[in-house]
């Protein structure tokens, strides 16, 4: 196989040049911000802005989906937010609200 | 410390496994794709956009889409500076080359219980890898069987795992305002600006209204 089959529209070579182009990406994201972080001095403002972060890209990535997802991603939801502020266990708190989510799906 | 949360990783990246089979992905490219991007929100994405893989310029769309979704990245490495900025580059780069959001998170409530030891972010990293790749695989075959992962509900496992990890960091309703504007930032965004741009329009929000929020109680 020549190197023009390879990487040939609707080829595996061409395949692996989307994903590790996607790779790099990822990887410049990962590693950016701490290299950015390097050269920004450090004042209690900055410090409680990087507090609220966590929780805000947390917020930020599940509400649309959870809005979109309808009655049954808010009921899945729910069930394991409180089981999880109630147990503080997490595999037992994603499983109920999968099982959640199933039987909401089954029953209507 | 990484131990509890192996099974809810394992758990998403089967349900991206079994994401990768409904949208017609090779079993290779499923797997290559968690060994390289090891990132499941920016995967999900680009499977359901794999139609454009086979072009450069569709590439580069691609490529545009990973870079949106995962510039929450960005903005988690920028957060591990306080941490791990004391190390040698040679230490602090590897472990973030490997930085997820659980990883991230469990590193970060670590490091809030009193732990300082820096290994753990790059050990527990490799350790989720692993797993990763393993889930996607098993997910994989899952779904070569069973047509409609949604009836068992396994399409919700992302926001759940999500929305569990961030129960622990509450901290009352005052230190939570960043969140709310966030998720109302977030949702505006998701309504009325094409693309994936909603998950940074909403973090940055609530990361800028956390610096304006006092200490006083």
């Amino acid at each position: 196989m020549s190197v023009f089959e390879f990487f040939a529209p609707g080829s595996f070579g061409m395949s692996m040049v989307a994903i590790v182009a996607m790779g790099f990406a990822t990887v410049l994201m990962r590693t950016s911000g701490f290299w950015l972080m390097a050269h920004v001095t450090m004042t209690p403002r900055i410090r409680r802005m990087l507090e609220a972060l966590p929780g805000s890209i947390v917020v930020a990535m599940v509400l649309p989906i959870v809005v979109k997802g309808g009655p049954v991603a808010v009921l899945s939801v729910a069930v394991a937010a409180s089981l999880m502020a109630w147990r503080g266990n997490q595999i037992l708190a994603v499983a109920a609200g999968v099982v959640a989510a199933a039987l909401a799906r089954a029953l209507f | 410390m990484v131990l509890p949360a192996m099974p809810v990783m394992a758990l998403f990246a089967f349900a991206f496994g079994t994401f990768a089979v409904q949208k017609g992905l090779d079993l290779a490219v499923a797997t290559l794709m968690s060994a390289i991007m090891f990132a499941g929100a920016s995967q999900f994405v680009a499977t359901e956009a794999w139609g454009n893989s086979q072009s450069l310029a569709g590439i580069l769309t691609l490529v545009m889409f990973t870079a949106m979704v995962n510039l929450r990245f960005l903005l988690m490495s920028a957060s591990m500076r306080p941490w791990l900025g004391s190390l040698h580059p040679w230490q602090s780069y590897p472990a973030l080359a490997v930085l997820t959001e659980p990883g991230w998170l469990l590193g970060l409530r670590y490091r809030a219980s009193g732990g300082a030891d820096a290994a753990i972010v790059l050990g527990g990293g490799i350790a989720f890898w692993v797993i990763w790749i393993i889930g996607t695989q098993a997910g994989y075959f899952f779904g070569m069987f069973f047509s409609d992962p949604k009836r068992f509900g396994i399409d919700l496992v992302m926001p759940l795992f999500f929305i569990v990890v961030l129960v622990p960091l509450w901290r009352g309703p005052r230190r939570a305002t960043p969140w709310a504007v966030a998720g109302i930032v977030a949702l505006l965004a998701a309504e009325f600006i094409p693309g994936q741009w909603y998950i940074m329009a909403g973090a940055v929000a609530g990361c800028v209204t956390g610096g304006f929020i006092d200490e006083r109680v």
